[in-house]
């Protein structure tokens, strides 16, 4: 009976080696396509929630349908709560997505690994029309490579509810101050991302330990980053991750400031008995977003995924989308279209100035990204070990 | 009259063949199950093994699959680890003991003192909560324990205030989701203890509380350790209950978090510690006599 054992053990074994020993990772990337061709009936996006609506969150809101009426390609979407999440769901299941609107924080760690494939933004109507400033950025354009097309970006801002909060927060320094009265109802995100933010709040309180780019932190400035979040834990009730989480802490009450994204404070203001919430970006900067759209190196829909690129950053979908989402669009051609006269203008869509102190989500790398070359920072690796420990 | 002799046909071949070879029927007939066992569950418990022993590049996220014990050191030496796995190992410890001391005057009512009918509607009342889904629970106790919940409002004119979002909570709440799978073995155990040996206890001059330690305990140990197994295992590997009521970590949070990395190497090394526990658990429950009446 032993032996039987024994050898079952042994077939299960290789069967198992065997079957894992197979190559995985990244293929090369397909050549750039120079020209499209009929469309496939099929392309499936990840995006973040609010981005390719199709009429399932509020059938008031649907622009996929003509985009399916105009070429025939059947769109499936799936969202996801961070860039994290994004990156796991696109490299863990390598043929299910065709398209992903990637942040700062993604799109590098794509390219790198070979997941998304470079684009010719020759066959991108809408690209001639998109804003100077988001073209040719580092976490969308490797060595004059393009790998996607801009979305529109967006800041972090800052929420608190205006009926129990008094005075109203200024700054982002008081969501880390134990003192404030506010301190057991602050809700952040839940990311190793968000320790960029504390670092922003480094950058005005402790200027002299020299933060020139929050993503860039040696040890000394990522250990001063880290203390601030674990000294800012007992204040949190609160990490969200689902906006749809973030909005009902807020609604109940469990949560009365935090850092949120401009379309949680639309919805909580668009329920039913509204929820009175305000949000500032605070003198100190935020951390923001530039999104990129990417296609799948490995894509068997390449020319509906063109066509839906195309789609989503053209003037008429990307300002339906910022409206919707509450960001600044990517298309310079989209604020002529806006609902609102002066849209374009509050998300400083051409305002140079104000995106100066914001700072895109991009990931740390060990050559530091502000251009250092004494020291090494630390890369993103260091940052998810350390956020772990932060949440204890 | 010789009846004329035609060949056996090939079904009935093979019966004869399977007659006399008892151990391939045998073989055949356990295929199937012990196929099961072997490929789908041990073999996902090897690969578990396999991928805790490889490693993930930082940058790319795409997994090394070169044999290390750098996790397993990773593990051991990290604090936060350590916290983690004992937070995790006191609140199932805490959950047990409170589920157990709930159960047990459910169980006993349930098994000695009430009626066939009391009985079968106890049963069911018991049961109907594990009809529910898992996340309407969860959820239920999230609006239940909040700032404007239902707890506060009752506590509110007693000026007394709800535990909220928190451990404490979080430990109603998995006492709340395991109490059916304590209190039914606790059933089971307490109704086969004869009635005669509490009658002769009492003859003998003990008193409620005498036959309680000295008879009852002793044998509905099994049945509560079994009881134990459920609510130690169940509350181990959550991550759902804790996400929606703490900000604390769990090991199932932890895990989770690997996942959404993409460490899954480390992921997998996360998975083996709740499995080490449990093994000690089960060996333990096991001298403690858990799977006698099995």
């Amino acid at each position: 009976m032993d032996k039987r054992k024994m050898a079952a053990m042994v077939a299960a074994m290789a069967i198992v080696i065997g079957a894992c020993s197979t190559g995985g990772g990244a293929t090369a990337a397909p050549s750039v396509p120079t020209a499209l061709g009929a469309t496939e009936g099929e392309v499936s996006v990840l995006a973040w929630p609010g981005y390719v609506e199709n009429g399932s969150t509020d059938p008031a809101y649907n622009w996929v349908k003509p985009f399916e009426d105009a070429t025939g390609c059947k769109t499936t979407v799936q969202v996801f709560g961070t860039s994290d999440e994004a990156f796991s769901l696109f490299t863990t299941n390598p043929d299910k997505f065709d398209v992903i609107s990637a942040s700062g924080d993604a799109s590098l760690r794509l390219v790198r690994a070979g997941y998304v494939q470079p684009m010719n933004v020759d066959l991108v109507k809408s690209y001639a029309d998109i804003f100077p400033a988001l073209k040719d950025k580092p976490y969308n354009t490797v060595d004059g490579v393009h790998y996607g097309i801009p979305h529109g970006r967006g800041s972090n801002l800052l929420m608190w509810r205006s009926d129990t909060v008094n005075p109203a927060p200024t700054k982002w320094a008081e969501m880390f101050d134990p003192s404030s009265a506010f301190a057991g109802k602050v809700s952040v995100y839940d990311a190793p991302i968000y320790i960029a933010d504390a670092a922003v709040v480094l950058m005005a309180t402790q200027p002299d330990l020299g933060i020139k780019n929050p993503y860039a932190l040696d040890d000394k400035q990522f250990q001063a980053a880290v203390d601030l979040l674990k000294k800012q834990k007992p204040m949190i009730s609160q990490y969200w991750v689902d906006y749809t989480k973030q909005m009902a802490a807020f609604e109940t009450g469990d949560a009365t400031v935090g850092t949120t994204w401009e379309v949680i404070a639309n919805l909580l203001k668009a329920e039913d008995p509204p929820v009175p919430v305000e949000i500032i970006k605070p003198a100190e900067g935020a951390t923001g977003w530039s999104d990129t759209w990417m296609i799948n190196s490995k894509t068997k829909h390449i020319n509906c995924a063109y066509k839906l690129v195309e789609h989503l950053t053209s003037a008429e979908t990307n300002i339906q989308i910022a409206e919707y989402f509450g960001e600044a669009p990517g298309n310079s051609k989209a604020c002529a279209l806006a609902s609102t006269p002066d849209f374009c203008d509050s998300y400083h869509a051409d305002d140079d100035a104000f995106w100066k102190d914001v700072w895109y989500w991009q990931t740390p790398e060990a050559k530091c990204v502000d251009g250092r070359t004494d020291v090494t920072c630390k890369d993103f690796a260091a940052w998810v070990k350390a956020w772990t420990e932060i949440k204890g | 009259m010789t009846a004329a002799v035609t060949a056996p046909s090939g079904r009935r071949r093979l019966a004869a063949a399977l007659h006399r070879r008892g151990r391939l029927r045998l073989g055949l007939l356990l295929a199937g199950p012990v196929g099961w066992l072997v490929v789908a569950y041990i073999g996902s418990l090897l690969i578990l093994f396999l991928n805790s022993a490889w490693s993930r590049d930082a940058f790319t996220g795409l997994v090394i699959r070169e044999l290390t014990l750098g996790n397993f050191t990773d593990i051991a030496t990290n604090p936060l680890y350590r916290t983690v796995v004992i937070r995790t190992v006191v609140m199932a410890a805490a959950v047990t003991v409170t589920c157990a001391l709930l159960a047990f005057p459910i169980a006993y009512y349930m098994a000695r003192v009430a009626s066939r009918r009391t009985k079968g509607l106890l049963v069911v009342a018991i049961l109907m909560p594990l009809w529910a889904s898992y996340l309407v629970k969860a959820y239920a106790w999230r609006l239940i324990l909040s700032e404007e919940g239902v707890l506060n409002w009752l506590l509110g004119p007693l000026g007394l205030k709800g535990p909220g979002f928190g451990e404490i909570g979080l430990w109603l709440v998995f006492t709340y989701l395991w109490l059916p799978y304590m209190i039914l073995p606790l059933y089971a155990g307490l109704e086969r203890i004869p009635t005669s040996l509490l009658e002769a206890s009492a003859d003998l001059g003990a008193k409620g509380s005498l036959t309680f330690r000295r008879v009852i305990l002793p044998l509905v140990t099994p049945a509560l350790v079994a009881g134990s197994i459920f609510t130690f295992s169940l509350t181990l590997g959550d991550y759902i209950a804790p996400s929606l009521i703490t900000t604390t970590q769990f090991i199932g949070n932890l895990i989770l978090s690997n996942f959404g990395v993409p460490d899954l190497p480390l992921a997998a090394a996360l998975s083996l510690v709740p499995l080490v526990i449990m093994i000690v658990y089960l060996l333990v429950a096991r001298r403690l006599g858990a799977f006698e009446a099995l």
